[in-house]
């Protein structure tokens, strides 16, 4: 067996001791990872949360917020204590072309107050107050310790963890992989075996420090208030999107890509975010910031049909390592669906514990918990908004038709006379060359999804 | 790059790395010369491929994001041996 984690790594066998060292172990502490501890430590149960990194959000880079309403079920008063930068109060969808954008903008003081809505934080803070949240209900918590394996008796049901750790073979009734978008774990536990590959993503971010005053002023907003951006049409053809989210003296800005998409291109990513800094409608926003960091980290975007098994012998897999992360124009979240599923999955556990049956038939109720939840009922509807929203239609026609559109309503021509909608439609889908027949299909394709 | 951005070693030298002794990436420069493609050079965020001269990638691990793009858009058959870096080494974002 492999002695480091990575593709292709095998499970060791080993015969169970009929004791196992703890109840439950739980790979990542990510927001699955954390939100799993949690609530086996909760129930009672002990649970070794393991994070290969120094501290729990070391390794982990996303857009920049976290949509709240799960943690109702999970940290009561969550808003008293969450770590947060600003609470989001206005949220716009930008279509854009390298001269246009045609910006949807919605605003709403309801979610300024609690229960709140969205908030924007960053993850070292994040993941850190959640770990603390396990830590405090008793889960042990050992960063810098990289899970390399499974243990596995020689039935094949999963027995525990190999890490890299001298004597570092930990042994468990349950392991819960919340190991992240690459998820070794899942792999070597033959989780996406018949499954397609898993689409990712590649997505590149730069903070930018900008004074409290400044952020206030270019985005409207005052006091804790904050506004997030998602933005389609700004990777230069390259099946994507973009995001700009407020902090409290900072902001993020950076582009979701399809990775083979650059090399097409030849063009590397941190361009692409420069180029969207550099458009018109974002540069007033962005102007001056100075560069507090640079990051990256991949995105499983494939969504419900590129999610793999999720139960196995004495094993649950939660989160990015299933590919439960909702990547699509004018959303991208993840977070949210990762603490569901680590709480699910925290709970079949407890229950299997109990019922004194930890194979897949004694940890079945997990399934059946996503599945009466958001967390596969929101993928299960949108199982095809990926597809449509990767494709080219999406990304490149349509905003430069709707931008088109926009132009030629609000363009004031007189004295000639203004155009009617339905013409202007026509004309300005001639220009893109976009037939009547696709754009009724993508649009039954978006209702069916969306409506 | 012009445009008043951020030099990319300034870039990278916002990022906190405690490197480790391990080349935790290993790239075999042989495999990469028959390779045409090269999706590395463009897709990793850290912008550790450089094409050499002869035809062969030129790797250093050192800053590296552990974020998996190599291995997932390397076309050449072997040219990659990936893992991540052992307990607590490697990068750590302060904001991520
Ligand atoms: C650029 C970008 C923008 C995004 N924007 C948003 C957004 O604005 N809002 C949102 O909700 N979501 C967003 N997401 C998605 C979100 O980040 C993920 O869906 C979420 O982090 C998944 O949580 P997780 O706990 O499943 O995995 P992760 O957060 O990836 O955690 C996995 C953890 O496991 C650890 N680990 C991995 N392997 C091992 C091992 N072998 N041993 C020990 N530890 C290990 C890792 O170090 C890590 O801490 C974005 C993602 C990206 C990349
Ligand atoms: S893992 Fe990511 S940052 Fe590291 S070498 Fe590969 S592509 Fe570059
Ligand atoms: S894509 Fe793979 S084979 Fe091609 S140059 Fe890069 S590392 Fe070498």
């Amino acid at each position: 067996m492999a002695e480091h984690a990575g593709p292709g790594t095998r499970s060791a066998v080993i015969t169970a001791p009929p004791q196992r060292e703890v109840d439950v172990v739980v790979v990542g502490a990510g927001p699955a990872g954390s939100a799993a501890a949690l609530e086996v430590a909760r129930a009672g149960h002990s649970v070794v949360l393991l994070e290969r990194g120094p501290y729990p959000g070391a390794k982990n880079v996303y857009g920049g917020v976290v949509y709240g309403r799960v943690l109702d079920e999970l940290v009561p008063r969550w808003w008293e204590q969450m770590p947060v930068q600003r609470w989001v109060t206005r949220r716009s969808t930008m279509i854009m072309t390298p001269t246009q954008a045609l910006t949807v903008d919605f605003r709403t003081q309801a979610w300024g107050g609690p229960p709140y809505n969205g908030a924007t934080a960053h993850r070292s803070d994040l993941d850190g107050w959640l770990a603390g949240l396990a830590e405090k209900e008793g889960a042990v918590v050992v960063p810098s310790t990289v899970a390399t394996g499974l243990l596995r008796s020689a039935e094949g049901a999963v027995v525990g963890v190999r890490t890299d750790r001298p004597d570092g073979d930990l042994t468990a009734k349950v392991v819960i992989a919340c190991d992240g978008v690459n998820s070794f774990l899942a792999k070597e536990a033959g989780m996406f075996a018949g499954k397609p590959a898993g689409h990712v993503t590649l997505g590149v971010k730069e903070t930018l420090r900008l004074p409290r005053e400044v952020v206030d002023e270019r985005f409207g907003v005052t006091g804790r208030d904050g506004v997030d951006i998602e933005i389609l049409g700004c990777t230069g053809g390259i099946p994507g999107g973009g995001f700009l989210y407020t902090n409290l003296d900072s902001v993020s800005v950076g582009v979701v890509v399809d990775p083979h998409g650059l090399a097409a291109r030849k063009i590397r990513p941190e361009e692409l975010v420069a180029e969207l800094k550099r458009h018109p409608a974002v540069e007033p926003l962005v102007r001056g910031g100075e560069l507090l960091e640079y990051s990256a980290h991949l995105i499983p975007e494939g969504g419900y049909d590129t999610m793999p098994d999720l139960v196995g012998d004495g094993f649950l897999v939660a989160g990015d390592a299933a590919a439960m992360c909702l990547a699509a124009g004018i959303w991208l979240e993840g977070v949210n669906f990762a603490i569901g599923a680590g709480m699910y999955a925290g709970r079949a556990a407890v229950d299997a514990i109990r019922a004194k049956d930890t194979s897949k038939a004694g940890l079945a109720s997990y399934r059946r918990m996503l599945d009466e939840s958001f967390v596969l009922g929101d993928h299960r509807k949108l199982r095809r908004v990926p597809g449509l929203v990767l494709g080219q239609r999406v990304q490149q026609d349509y905003p430069a038709l709707l931008c088109d559109l926009a132009q030629g309503l609000f363009h004031v021509d007189n004295p000639r006379p203004k155009p009617g909608l339905f013409k202007l439609m026509r004309r300005v889908m001639k220009w893109h060359g976009i037939k009547a027949r696709d754009l009724l299909s993508d649009a039954l394709t978006g209702v069916r999804s969306f409506g | 790059m012009s445009y008043g951005q951020p030099a990319f070693d300034d870039r990278m030298s916002t990022v906190d790395f405690d490197v480790a002794e391990r080349a935790h990436i290993t790239v075999d420069s042989e495999v990469c010369r028959s390779c045409r493609t090269t999706d590395c050079v463009y897709a990793c965020p850290a912008k550790l491929f450089v094409p050499t001269s002869d035809g062969g990638i030129l790797f250093n691990y050192e800053q590296c994001f552990e974020c998996g793009t190599c291995y997932q858009v390397c076309s050449g058959n072997g040219a990659l041996s990936w893992t991540y870096p052992d307990g607590g080494h490697g990068v750590a974002f302060r904001k991520g």
